[in-house]
C-alpha cells in the first residue's frame, strides 16, 4: 500500500542499471500508486528511458529491487507486460503496415480474440482521432499521428499501467495539444500512468506526482505545485539586456525579489510578485530589451537543482 | 499463456506480415525452380544421358533430371533458408525495429527468435511445394516419393536457417552475412553432391561434402525421391540435419536474447 492508501503499482527500491561502465541509473528509489499520474522529469541522459525501460520488463535491472503490478520482472516479464500498455520513445510501429493493421498484429501478440480486437481497433482509433487514416500505411502518417497511434497500439489491451516516454517529444504545439487532451481523458478514466519528459508545462498539466532526475539520480519529488513551492516563487519576472550590459545590470539587480538568476542570455527574477519586481525594475533607472512576468514553472525548479536549464 | 502458445503468435503475426508482400516473392518462388530444372536438368541432363552405362549407374540408374532435381529441392530449401534467416531478422531488429515492438508484449526475446525459425519453416515448406510440383511438371518425378523428399527438404533448411539467423542477430552489419551468401552458400551447391555425385569429387574433399548439412540434405531428399534409401543412411541424414537445426536454434535464443535485451 502506497502513503494515499491505494494499492502501489510500481515499487523500486535501488533500482540501478548499468552499461559497461556507464551507470544509467543509480540507485533511485520511487513508488507509484494506483490510479497516480507520475512523472520523470530530466535533461537527455538522465537516465528516464533506462528506468521507464526495466518497469517496461524489457531490460533487466543490474540492482536493487523492482516490483511491477506486485510482480517480479526478473521472473514474471511476461504475465506483466500483458497488462502494460507502451509507448517506448522511439516509435516501432511497422511502416510497412496500415495504421488498422499495426493495432490488429500487436492485439494478436496479447492473444486477443480476433473479434476482440476488431472491436477495440475501431474504438480506439476513434479516441486518437485516427479513424480516417485506418486503411493508410503508417509511413504516410505525420510524426503527431505516429504518436497517437503508438498511444493507440498502448491501449489493445486494455493496460492497467501505461508507461509513456516523451510521448509529444518532437511534436508541433498542436500535435501536442491534441496528445495531451487524450492523455489526459486517460488520466481521468484513473489509469495509473507513468510518464517522462522534457517539459515543464507537460508535466505541470498531466502529473500528480513527479520526480526530477538528473545524472542517474533523482534529485526531487513531489505534486509540481509543491515543487514549486518549495524550490521557487510563484512568479519569475524574466529581463533581457543589450548584449554586453548584462553584467553592469545585475550589480544594479541585486536584492530584488527573493532570489536573483543570472543565465546566458537572460536574467530571472524570482519573486511573488512580478508586477512589483517590474516597477522596482524602472524604478532603479534599468532599461532591459524586454520584460515579462509568468508563472514559475518547474523549469525554474531543475535550474535551481541543477544550475543548468532543461532543454539546451 | 504458455511459451508454446506465444511461439505460435510471434508466427501466426509473421504470417500476416507476409501476406502483404507475398506478391513480390511469388515470382522468384516460381522462376527459381523453372529456370533451374530446364537450365541444369533438360539443357545439361541431354548430354549426360548420352553417356555410358557406367556413367548412368553413378547416378543410381536414373535420368540426369530425376537424379538432379531432389538435389536441387534440397540446394533451393537452403538458399530460401538463408535469405530468409537474413534480411527478415535484420529487418526485425534493426530497420523496422518489429521485435522491439513484440518484445514490450507478453512475447520474449526467445519466443520471438523461435517464432520467426517456425514462420522460416513454413516458408521453406512453401516454396519446397512449388518447387516439387515444378518436377512433375517436368516430368522429373520417378515416383511419388517425390512427396517423401518434401520434408527432408524442409529440414535442410532450417539446418541452415537456425545458425544463420543466430548469426544475423550477432553481426552488426550486414556486409557480413551478404559474404557468407556468396562465398560459403554459392560454393556448397558445388560439393555438396546437388549436381554431380560426390563420388566424382577427388578424395581430398569428399571429407567437406560429409561435413556441410546440404550434402546430408541433397542425399537425404535424393534417396527418398529415387527409392533406393537405406534405412541406416536416412538415420544418419536425419540426425545430423535435426542436430545442426536444434543446436543452431539454441544458439539464435540465445544471440537474440542478448542482442534484444539490453
Ligand atoms: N543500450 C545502451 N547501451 C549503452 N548505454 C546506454 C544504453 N541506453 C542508454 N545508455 C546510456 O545511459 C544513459 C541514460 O540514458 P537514457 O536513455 O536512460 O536517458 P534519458 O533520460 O531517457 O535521455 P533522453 O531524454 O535523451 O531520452 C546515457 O548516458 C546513455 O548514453
Ligand atoms: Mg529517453
Amino acid at each position: 500500500m502506497s502513503d494515499v492508501g491505494r494499492p502501489t503499482v510500481v515499487e523500486a527500491r535501488g533500482l540501478t542499471k548499468r552499461f559497461g561502465t556507464t551507470t544509467a541509473v543509480d540507485s533511485i528509489d520511487f513508488d507509484v500508486a494506483q490510479g497516480e499520474a507520475f512523472g520523470f522529469l530530466g535533461p537527455n541522459g538522465a537516465g528516464k528511458s533506462s528506468t521507464m525501460r526495466m518497469v517496461g520488463c524489457v531490460s533487466p535491472a543490474s540492482d536493487g529491487k523492482l516490483r511491477v503490478l506486485g510482480m517480479d520482472p526478473s521472473t514474471d516479464g511476461p504475465s506483466i507486460r500483458a497488462r502494460l500498455g507502451v509507448v517506448p520513445q522511439d516509435d516501432t510501429l511497422d511502416a510497412e503496415l496500415t495504421v488498422r493493421e499495426n493495432l490488429f498484429v500487436y492485439g494478436r501478440f496479447f492473444d486477443l480474440p480476433r473479434r476482440v480486437i476488431s472491436e477495440r481497433v475501431d474504438h480506439l482509433l476513434d479516441f486518437v482521432q485516427l479513424g480516417e487514416k485506418a486503411g493508410q500505411k503508417v509511413e504516410q502518417l505525420s510524426g503527431g499521428m505516429k504518436r497517437r497511434l503508438t498511444i493507440a497500439r498502448a491501449l489493445i489491451n486494455d493496460p492497467d499501467l501505461l508507461l509513456l516516454d516523451e510521448p509529444t517529444t518532437g511534436l508541433d504545439p498542436q500535435a501536442r495539444h491534441v496528445l495531451w487532451d487524450r492523455l489526459y481523458r486517460l488520466k481521468q478514466s484513473h489509469k495509473t500512468i507513468i510518464l517522462t519528459t522534457h517539459y515543464m508545462d507537460e508535466a505541470e498539466q498531466l502529473c500528480d506526482r513527479l520526480v526530477v532526475m538528473d545524472k542517474a539520480t533523482i534529485v526531487a519529488e513531489g505534486a509540481p505545485q509543491e515543487l514549486i513551492t518549495r524550490y521557487s516563487t510563484r512568479e519569475v519576472l524574466e529581463l533581457r539586456f543589450p548584449v554586453g550590459q548584462q553584467e553592469a545590470a545585475l550589480d544594479r539587480l541585486a536584492g530584488l525579489g527573493e532570489r536573483v538568476e543570472a543565465l546566458p542570455d537572460r536574467v530571472l527574477v524570482y519573486t511573488d510578485d512580478g508586477d512589483a519586481a517590474a516597477a522596482e525594475v524602472h524604478g532603479r533607472r534599468l532599461s532591459p530589451v524586454s520584460m515579462l512576468v509568468r508563472r514559475s514553472s518547474l523549469e525554474d525548479i531543475f535550474l535551481r537543482l541543477t544550475g543548468r536549464s532543461l532543454v539546451d | 499463456m504458455l511459451s508454446r502458445s506465444r511461439i505460435l503468435l510471434a508466427t501466426e503475426t509473421a504470417a500476416m506480415t507476409y501476406r502483404r508482400r507475398w506478391r513480390g516473392s511469388v515470382f522468384s518462388t516460381v522462376l527459381t525452380p523453372v529456370l533451374m530444372l530446364a537450365a541444369m536438368g533438360l539443357g545439361l541432363g541431354s548430354l549426360v544421358d548420352k553417356g555410358t552405362a557406367a556413367r548412368r549407374a553413378s547416378l543410381g540408374g536414373a535420368s540426369y533430371l530425376a537424379f538432379l532435381a531432389p538435389g536441387l529441392l534440397a540446394a533451393a530449401a537452403m538458399q530460401t533458408a538463408a535469405n530468409e534467416a537474413i534480411y527478415p531478422i535484420i529487418e526485425g531488429i534493426k530497420w523496422r525495429r518489429t521485435f522491439h515492438a513484440m518484445l514490450a508484449t507478453p512475447l520474449t526475446a526467445s519466443d520471438v527468435a523461435l517464432g520467426q525459425l517456425l514462420w522460416i519453416a513454413v516458408r521453406i515448406a512453401m516454396t519446397s511445394a512449388v518447387f516439387v510440383v515444378a518436377i512433375v511438371a517436368f516430368g522429373a518425378a520417378r515416383s511419388g516419393n517425390i512427396l517423401l523428399a518434401l520434408p527432408g527438404a524442409v529440414l535442410t533448411g532450417t539446418a541452415f536457417a537456425a545458425p544463420v539467423a543466430a548469426l544475423t542477430a550477432t553481426l552488426d552489419g550486414h556486409q557480413g552475412l551478404v559474404s557468407l551468401m556468396r562465398f560459403g552458400i554459392v560454393p556448397l551447391y558445388l560439393f555438396s553432391g546437388t549436381f554431380f555425385p560426390i563420388s566424382q569429387l577427388p578424395a581430398v574433399l569428399r571429407p567437406i561434402a560429409y561435413v556441410t548439412p546440404l550434402w546430408h540434405g541433397v542425399d537425404l531428399c535424393r534417396s527418398l525421391a529415387l527409392g533406393n534409401a537405406s534405412l541406416g543412411r536416412v538415420a544418419l541424414h536425419l540426425t545430423y540435419l535435426l542436430a545442426w537445426t536444434t543446436i543452431g536454434s539454441a544458439l539464435a535464443v540465445a544471440r537474440f536474447k542478448k542482442r534484444l535485451v539490453v
